[in-house]
């Protein structure tokens, strides 16, 4: 279980969140949507351990553990998977080097046995048939010259593989047309199982026909203001943000 | 051979007061070297202490030597280098386990038989020390020493022709193809009680039609300060192709000094890597002068600095007749309180039209402390040529950086892993994957150590 309580954080001395509240349990997907500089990016580079992301009031517990003393990479190996935004594209390291070595990283944390290069190559065309991936993409430097949807693929490649207890997608959707997008709504959706929790963070409800979430929350100048269900979402569509505060021009 | 540009530095700055103390041990040993009954080699000898004696070392006050300081190697005193007696139970070697091949082995810079081995070279090949070739090979070497590597205007060149006495000798006749990799080491032992200075020359000749692949590995142990000031005379004949990769990982007691100079003959090839990641103070000099037509080099390489180190490159490739092509690919990862020197001029002389000149440098600096000099230098007296050059020095990418640790990868394991594709862009110029794959090993062998 996750648990976040009074969550203030600060970038370059501005305080952006202002006292989130959020408890998401295991298997529930929950959707935070907000405006523009509501400070959903900042929630997920918290939660992610992001330098420069400075927590000044609150907690976050994950799994009975202070999530925010854990640093980005024990957070994943604890099984924390943050899919970015703008995914970083990497020159001079293959993709399967880049996999490879980030899937060793959490077996080895978990006491499991590291994967030898042909067990790894098993797993990768396991989890990259799914999602319609090309091993030229894994030859690939990480990202590099990849489009916004094939960025996107890889994000949900990488998830697929590290298997983490607790995924936020960030804007998974952003630049993503139609098609790509429902690839990897799949691709997310074959995720879903009753021990993994899932903070899908959107502008627009779009994503959310493809990922149904469990509960939507709306996150507007660093608070969370309403939660419900997922008919919540189709409210903000039709009304938008303005309700909440927030200029619909952003 | 063409001469009719300032492909030299001048010696202004030198400072005379520092000969003294370089020059003090070749009394103690001036009666013991080889080839005394050679009267050319007396002269290259007198001429060089001579001149030495005239300049000593080289001075920050000289544009070439700016950004290197020699002044704490002033300080020291010097003692010759002893019987290097020392056993090694492991050769570096970049050749795959089991395999055996062509190798020299010179410790302190003294030639050592029982280390070394000729087997596996083409017949005709000629692998031997310099001190012996002097007996088997007078004349050749009467010929070749001295003659590129010019005394008159580098003082260490004529530090090194002052003590000229050994180093390896390569001749690899017309034709020939010499598939083994021919593996010269050099380790620099010393001792704990006086710093030890040694001078060794290098002669290649690669004649027309050849083809060779030099891989030297500069090692070094102890914790003694040794000088190592090494100078190679390089000569690729017609059509013929020298591929000379270098791994300098002395001992940080190590002072290396390195010149090389080559001339390439009408379309030949001398392909230069220098891995730089040892020693406390090195220069490599590399000058590449293209003499014949449609003549290639690559002269790149890779710089490692940590600690207080101080990494300097300094590249001149001459552009002598047309159609040459030219290409420098250098990446420098410097970090701690380290400085790295890049200094890389491409000249183009009147008449080499459709030059295709190329160089690169690039340096990461991993630290605040860290500092890159970089210099290059274009001089172009020809109208139709092609000629660019990049500089660049930045830090590891943050976002990079976060990305590989939010995907589990720890922090040391991600910054070598953005050091390594880093580094990646020059060691992809080495041609020999296994080579290639041995120099990476060195790479990887430097993140992992322990500052």
């Amino acid at each position: 279980m996750i648990e976040i309580k009074n969550l203030h954080a600060t970038v370059d001395g501005k305080e952006i969140l202002k006292g989130v509240d959020l408890t998401i349990r295991p298997g529930e997907v929950h959707a935070i949507m907000g405006p523009n500089g509501a400070g959903k990016s900042t929630m997920s580079y918290v939660l992610a351990g992001r330098d420069g992301y400075e927590v000044t009031e609150g907690s976050v517990t994950y799994y009975g553990k202070d999530l925010l003393a854990l640093e980005p990479e024990e957070r994943a190996a604890e099984g924390v998977f943050l899919a970015f935004q703008y995914p970083v594209e990497i020159p001079g390291v293959a993709n399967t080097t880049f996999l490879k070595t980030a899937a060793n990283a959490i077996r080895k944390h978990r006491g499991e046995k590291e994967l030898d290069a042909m067990q790894f190559l098993k797993l990768l065309r396991e989890k990259t048939k799914a999602l319609n991936m090309t091993d030229d993409m894994l030859k690939r430097a990480v990202n590099v010259g990849f489009s916004g949807g094939e960025k996107k693929r890889n994000e949900t490649l990488q998830m697929a593989v590290l298997e983490p207890k607790f995924a936020i997608l960030d804007e998974t959707d952003s630049g993503l047309d139609i098609d790509a997008l429902k690839i990897v709504a799949e691709g997310v959706n074959a995720l879903r199982s009753p021990e993994r929790s899932m903070l899908v963070i959107t502008h627009y409800q779009r994503l959310l026909d493809y990922i149904v979430p469990d509960y939507v929350h709306v996150l507007s100048a660093g608070r969370i203001v309403k939660s419900g269900g997922k008919e919540l979402a189709l409210e903000l569509e039709k009304n938008g943000y303005r309700d909440f505060g927030a200029s619909e021009a952003a | 051979m063409t001469a009719l540009h300032p492909m030299t530095y001048s010696t202004r700055g030198a400072d005379p007061t520092t000969a003294p103390a370089l020059l003090a041990p070749l009394d103690r040993v001036a009666g013991d070297l080889p080839g005394a009954g050679l009267s050319w080699l007396r002269d290259l000898r007198a001429q060089g202490r001579e001149r030495f004696a005239a300049v000593g070392l080289p001075t920050i006050k000289n544009e070439s030597w700016r950004y290197t300081n020699l002044r704490d190697l002033a300080k020291l005193s010097f003692q010759p280098a002893g019987a290097a007696q020392s056993s090694f139970d492991l050769l570096p070697t970049v050749r795959p386990e089991g395999e055996d091949g062509p190798r020299l082995v010179f410790v302190d810079g003294r030639f050592r038989a029982d280390l070394s081995s000729t087997d596996g070279l083409p017949p005709g090949v000629e692998l031997l020390s310099l001190a012996a070739a002097l007996t088997s090979h007078g004349d050749l070497l009467a010929e070749h020493l001295g003659r590129l590597a010019a005394a008159d205007d580098r003082p260490l060149v004529a530090l090194n022709s002052a003590y000229l006495a050994d180093g390896p000798f390569l001749r690899v006749p017309a034709g020939v193809q010499v598939e083994r990799p021919v593996e010269l080491v050099f380790a620099s032992v010393g001792s704990d009680a006086a710093a030890t200075a040694f001078h060794p020359r290098t002669l290649i000749l690669v004649e027309a039609g050849a083809k060779a692949v030099v891989v030297e590995h500069h090692v070094g142990r102890g914790a003694g300060t040794t000088l190592a000031n090494h100078v190679a005379e390089i000569v690729v004949g017609e059509g013929a192709t020298l591929h000379h990769y270098k791994s300098q990982r002395e001992a940080r007691g190590a002072i290396h000094l390195s010149h090389i100079a080559a001339t390439v003959a009408t379309g030949g090839h001398y392909d230069n890597f220098i891995l730089t990641t040892g020693a406390r103070l090195s220069r490599n000099e590399v000058v590449s002068r293209l003499d014949g037509t449609e003549a290639r080099t690559h002269v790149s390489g890779g710089y490692l600095a940590r600690g207080n180190q101080h990494a300097d490159t300094t590249t001149l490739i001459v552009h002598a007749q047309p159609n040459g092509t030219s290409r420098e690919v250098y990446k420098g990862v410097i970090d701690d309180t380290a400085r790295a020197v890049f200094q890389g001029k491409i000249t183009v002389c009147p008449g080499a039209q459709k030059t295709d000149g190329y160089q690169l440098n690039r340096a990461l600096l991993l630290s605040d402390s860290a500092e890159i000099d970089s210099k290059p230098e274009l001089e172009i007296h020809a109208d139709d040529v092609k000629c660019s050059h990049g500089c660049t020095a930045g830090e590891l990418d943050d976002n990079a950086l976060f990305y590989l640790r939010a995907r589990g990868i720890d922090l040391e394991t991600a910054r070598g892993l953005l050091i390594g594709a880093f580094l990646a862009e020059s060691l992809e110029e080495i041609a020999e994957p296994s080579i290639r794959d041995a120099f990476q090993g060195i790479v990887a062998g430097w993140l992992e150590e322990q500052r």
